[in-house]
């Protein structure tokens, strides 16, 4: 199957009207020495027919759709509402570009407008941007920009920063010749006296996740205010549907809030794409990375939308850009935009509590069973909480997925020293008969 | 200026597309209290009678809702569909952006990618229960190298600039591991902006080398321009006017000569699919943007994805970690220390990767040299049925694009500018302008190989009209658009007071079309 | 701001009054930039050298970097502009003025064109392409 309509018989036409007698004549000026392509393993192409069976075959080796997952760590399952994909999937959206001609792009303008306005209520931020690649990426936009703002050089991250973050920031920080610090945890929080220890006149930024990568929620506030007092900026990275519920990071003055948007109505899609959030406060938005749009107006007075403050940007500045980032995440911006308003005021903070909901209710049947307990007893968390186990958490894994369970996440990924810890993750998708499930399934697994 | 009801292009407008359309409020003003478009299930565990409070001190909670919008499902399609309407997109119009590549997207690829084996997996299944997707992304790999020319390949880039920024990393490794740090990054002065960019945002200092009189690299100035400290050239070929680099075997040899690397930019790999392979012109590094060349819808700007191949002698730099095949199973091993790391969370834009996957396996190796034989095709003659009217600055062959210069039309005092915008009254999209940089007034044409001859000739109808109107009524192409939703915009209000979210006004009426700043 | 026949020029387009130690673009530079949406300030106290970026004036669609005339100190900076950008183009001899500069060596202006020299130089220059922004 091709998608190339023009016929023979409209190739010979077309050649004619150039004045060439032959296709291979436009390539003329190529030199023979450069040879042309041969495939080893490229396929031999197919019909549609013959495509779907393949596919599905495929897919169908993937044994995910046939799992109740209690897996998060950074990316979770919630029911995608059906207009999310329906709208999504419309010819308008899905196959337009960067808006670089305002006047035939106002629908795509007007949604990443909406979007950004959805962002600074949720974060309490001035300004957000239409996306970047993902929270990972986001995170080390965020602290590129400290640096540039404070001309620092040292960047202190809590150690329950998700693993894999924090591996993206050594990558995007290392030929900088940044240093990243890591403030330690206690009880899985990170610890404000050894944060406090680790921030000095030298921090570019206080980098802290909320909830964290145990899903408790961290002391965001205080070591907000420990950045601020020398003149540091704070990040804060979150789970964007924590917010439904938790103060905006607006509210207790934290610079820039970026984040993984992906539980905001995409799915999980084994990693992406996802969606990355950036906000912060005003007297930043010069060197924010990545598209902004703007309100204005034509010469009519009527309103309209464009991208704006482009000086910023790779095609304009080049060289000196606040980021190389073009192309961002435009759909998957728009999927939360219509993600948010379909659960609305009220549907989006019951969302919120439903997940907290389920999550201490799972909490509460998995440490009934004897030789589970809490890992970090102490702190509050969202909708993940880890556990310690009396075995491995693999062991356990394997045996759940053989009673049609995905298990929670072994925490040796976040750190080796957590033998037999297990982090579950519950959201709204999960019924009480489920969780019990769970339970009942883990009980006898141990 | 009255729109005019037929254009004479073929062109005609449609009812309800005039400046008389309503613009569609703001969602937020379209709220109502009150109102829902998603209902939960009812919770069914125990909440106790404090709330959440019971879990989380209050302290740590927000003092009332987040004010998102209150609307009805219904009201919520409508809007969005509305919103929707006064999009340009390539399934509604032709769509020549230069250097994007906006190729038809295949419909058979959003229904197969939402297959629930692909689109509910969690990316941190264990590699057995997710073998259909390892096998994918092994083969695309595979398939990838293969057209590239390359000895490996990662596919965790979320874009194109990110994979030259991964490429570039790379590079910095491997010169770092011969022991010998370079600085310098050089670019040819047509070169995409993300280039220098990503050149930044790896510590390089960027160095600019002047194009030759017919659009090509200069071989004289890039001599003078590398040396030692020279870690990378980075090129787009065929480059941004649309022309093949002929001398770029030379290049190579002078690059290699320094001890530099060669990084091909992918942008315009849609010209050499199945024709010429970026390994075999002497490339160590290429990024291929997917969303361009293998047919990922471009979601009004992404996600795409950016996957890297590059040379053997770069394979231990890539980011981990790697997939490797074992018998017939494949799983997840942890990089070696040489790697550069990890460049995002998880393994990539999956859903992108999925398509391209979909896209090769349709058209196969045949079907894919036909991709890049009908751009060229369709390029060409665009150009010459364009060139009797615009000028063309190196008017030879071109591959799948091709760069105009409104010249002529400036000194009637109509710039490329008015004509992109005059060109959304005939329903076609704009080509990139005012890119290159080293042509003035510039139109990049890049048709893409999915459009027919007849959609090729009605868009040269259109921009023949067009330059007609700069002589006879230059007002009507200086003023246009006048059928879209809006004219021009006040761009410069937009930039010197920044209006980047709503807020509702104090009183709680409706601010209609109300400008506020974002606030200190 | 100074009587103009004591200004100095540079090629890049900046003017110097040697008296104030302000600097400003000119009535041309402003023209080719057209509408100044921002002006991105330096820091007062910052240390340049002559030549060296001290400044960025940035319209839509580009941004131009506005070059000290001569090596010295900045000393203040017109505050306005953060809110009023448009005064570069309204006024760019007068409120729009960007930097004031203690120059290191008070004779380092001298080296600059006078009025007449710049105006003769903007006509010759004006065939080899105009003002560049830094990139468009």
């Amino acid at each position: 199957m091709e998608y190339t309509p023009n016929t023979a018989d409209d190739r010979r036409q077309m050649l004619e009207r150039i004045g060439v007698g032959a296709f291979d004549e436009l390539l003329n000026g190529i030199p023979a020495s450069i040879p042309r392509a041969k495939f080893s393993v490229v396929p031999p192409g197919c019909t549609e027919p013959e495509l779907v069976r393949d596919i599905q075959a495929l897919a169908a080796k993937n044994q995910t759709a046939a799992h109740r997952s209690f897996l998060g760590a950074g990316a979770y399952e919630h029911w995608v509402p059906s207009v999310v994909r329906y709208l999504t999937s419309r010819g308008e959206f899905l196959t337009a570009y960067t808006p670089y001609q305002a006047e035939a792009s106002q629908g795509t303008l007007q949604a990443m407008y909406e979007f950004q306005t959805l962002i600074c209520e949720l974060t309490g931020m001035d300004v957000a941007n239409a996306s970047l690649y993902d929270g990972a990426t986001s995170t080390a936009e965020a602290a590129l920009l400290a640096l540039r703002h404070t001309q620092r050089s040292r960047i202190v991250v809590a150690a329950t920063l998700h693993p894999e973050y924090r591996q993206v920031l050594q990558t995007y920080l290392k030929q900088a010749g940044v240093r990243i610090v890591e403030a330690p945890h206690a009880d899985g929080v990170t610890s404000v006296v050894e944060a406090e220890r680790a921030i000095d006149d030298q921090t570019a930024a206080v980098v802290v996740p909320m909830p964290n990568v145990f899903g408790c929620l961290e002391p965001a506030e205080a070591l907000a205010a420990r950045a601020r007092a020398v003149g540091a900026l704070s990040v804060v990275v979150v789970n964007p549907l924590a917010l439904g519920v938790l103060k905006p990071p607006g509210a207790y003055g934290v610079d820039i809030v970026v984040g993984e948007g992906q539980p905001l109505g995409l799915s999980l899609q084994y990693g992406g794409p996802y969606l990355g959030l950036f906000a912060c406060r005003g007297e930043h938005l010069r060197r924010v990375p990545g598209r902004l749009v703007g309100m204005t107006n034509d010469a009519r007075g009527r309103r309209g939308f464009t991208l704006t403050l482009q000086t910023r940007e790779q095609h304009i500045r080049r060289s000196k850009a606040t980021s190389n980032i073009c192309t961002n995440e435009g759909l998957c911006a728009l999927a939360a935009t219509v993600y948010l308003c379909a659960l609305g005021r009220q549907g989006f903070r019951e969302l919120a509590e439903q997940n907290i909901a389920k999550a201490h209710y799972a909490q509460q049947q998995l440490t009934a069973i004897p030789g589970v307990t809490p890992l970090f007893p102490k702190a509050p968390f969202f909708n993940e909480f880890a556990l310690q186990l009396p075995c491995q958490a693999a062991t356990l894994n394997e045996r759940l997925l053989a009673r049609g369970f995905l298990g929670g996440l072994d925490l040796r990924r976040v750190d080796p020293a957590l033998d037999r810890g297990w982090l579950v993750c519950v959201t709204e998708t999960k019924s009480k008969a489920e969780i019990d499930a769970l339970a009942a399934a883990v009980r006898e697994a141990l | 200026m009255k729109p005019t009801a037929d254009l004479g292009t073929g062109y005609k407008l449609v009812p309800g597309t005039g400046p008389h359309r309503a613009s569609e409020p703001l969602i937020f003003e379209r709220s109502v209290s009150g109102r829902r478009g998603f209902s939960l299930p009812p919770l069914d565990v125990p909440m106790p009678p404090a709330g959440v409070t019971a879990w989380i001190p209050a302290e740590r909670l927000r003092a009332a809702p987040a004010a998102l919008p209150e609307v009805s499902e219904r009201e919520l399609v409508q809007h969005f569909m509305k919103l929707a309407h006064q999009n340009f997109s390539v399934e509604t119009n032709f769509y020549p952006l230069g250097s994007c590549t906006m190729k038809y997207n295949p419909r058979i690829h959003e229904e197969l990618t939402a297959l629930p084996g692909f689109s509910t997996a969690h990316p941190y299944e264990p590699d057995a229960a997710v073998q259909g997707t390892l096998q994918l992304l092994g083969e695309l790999g595979q398939w990838l190298g293969d057209i590239l020319g390359m000895d490996g390949v990662t596919l965790q880039p979320a874009a194109g600039a990110h994979g030259e920024f991964t490429g570039l990393l790379m590079a910095r490794a491997y010169h770092e591991a011969q022991g010998r740090s370079r600085k310098k990054v050089v670019v040819p002065d047509s070169s995409h902006g993300t280039n220098p960019a990503s050149a930044a945002l790896c510590g390089y200092e960027v160095v600019e080398v002047r194009s030759n009189a017919r659009g090509r690299v200069d071989l004289a100035a890039l001599h003078r321009a590398v040396d030692q400290d020279t870690a990378v050239f980075m090129l787009t070929n065929p480059n941004t006017l649309g022309l093949f680099e002929e001398e770029i075997l030379e290049i190579s040899r002078l690059v290699h000569g320094v001890g530099g690397l060669m990084y091909l930019d992918g942008a315009n790999m849609n010209a050499l699919l199945g024709l010429f392979r970026p390994g075999d012109m002497g490339f160590d590094i290429t990024h291929v943007n997917i969303h361009k060349t293998f047919s990922i819808p471009h979601g009004s700007g992404g996600p795409g994805g950016g996957p890297v191949g590059v040379k053997r002698h770069l394979v231990p730099f890539l980011p981990g970690p790697l997939l490797k095949k074992e018998g017939q199973a494949y799983r997840w091993v942890e990089a070696p220390p040489s790697s550069i790391g990890r460049v995002r969370a998880f393994a990539g834009n999956i859903g992108a990767m999925v398509r391209a996957y979909l896209y090769i396996k349709t058209l196969g190796a045949e079907g894919l040299r036909h991709v890049a034989e009908h751009a060229i095709l369709n390029a060409n003659y665009l150009k010459a049925r364009l060139k009797t009217a615009y000028t063309v600055p190196v008017d030879e062959p071109c591959m799948h694009e091709f760069v105009a210069s409104a010249v002529e039309q400036k000194r009637l005092g109509v710039k490329a500018l008015d004509i992109a915008k005059r060109l959304l009254d005939y329903g076609c999209y704009a080509p990139t302008i005012y890119f290159p940089l080293i042509v003035e007034e510039a139109l990049m044409i890049e048709p893409s190989e999915t459009e027919s001859r007849q959609a090729l000739d009605q868009f040269a109808d259109a921009l023949l009209a067009i330059a007609q109107e700069a002589k006879t009524n230059p007002g009507q192409v200086q003023m246009a658009p006048h059928t879209l939703p809006v004219e021009r915009l006040d761009e410069v209000r937009a930039a010197r007071e920044p209006n980047l979210r709503w807020r509702p006004s104090p009183d709680g009426a409706r601010p209609q079309g109300a400008l506020q700043g974002p606030g200190p | 701001m100074a009587n103009r026949d004591a200004l100095r020029f540079t090629k890049t387009h900046e003017w110097f009054d040697p008296t104030a130690g302000a600097v400003g673009i000119t009535e041309h530079a402003q023209e080719e930039i057209s509408d100044v949406v921002f002006v991105e300030l330096p820091n007062v106290g910052t240390v340049v050298r002559a030549g060296q970026e001290a400044a960025v004036v940035e319209s839509v669609k580009a941004a131009f970097s506005i070059y000290a005339p001569v090596a010295g100190t900045i000393t203040a900076v017109n505050e306005r502009l953060r809110r009023e950008p448009a005064l570069v183009n309204t006024a760019p001899h007068g409120d729009g003025w960007i930097f004031t500069l203690k120059a290191q060596d008070p004779a380092a202006a001298a080296a600059l064109m006078t009025q007449v020299q710049y105006q003769a130089w903007i006509v010759t220059e004006k065939d080899s392409g105009g003002v560049h922004a830094e990139h468009s």
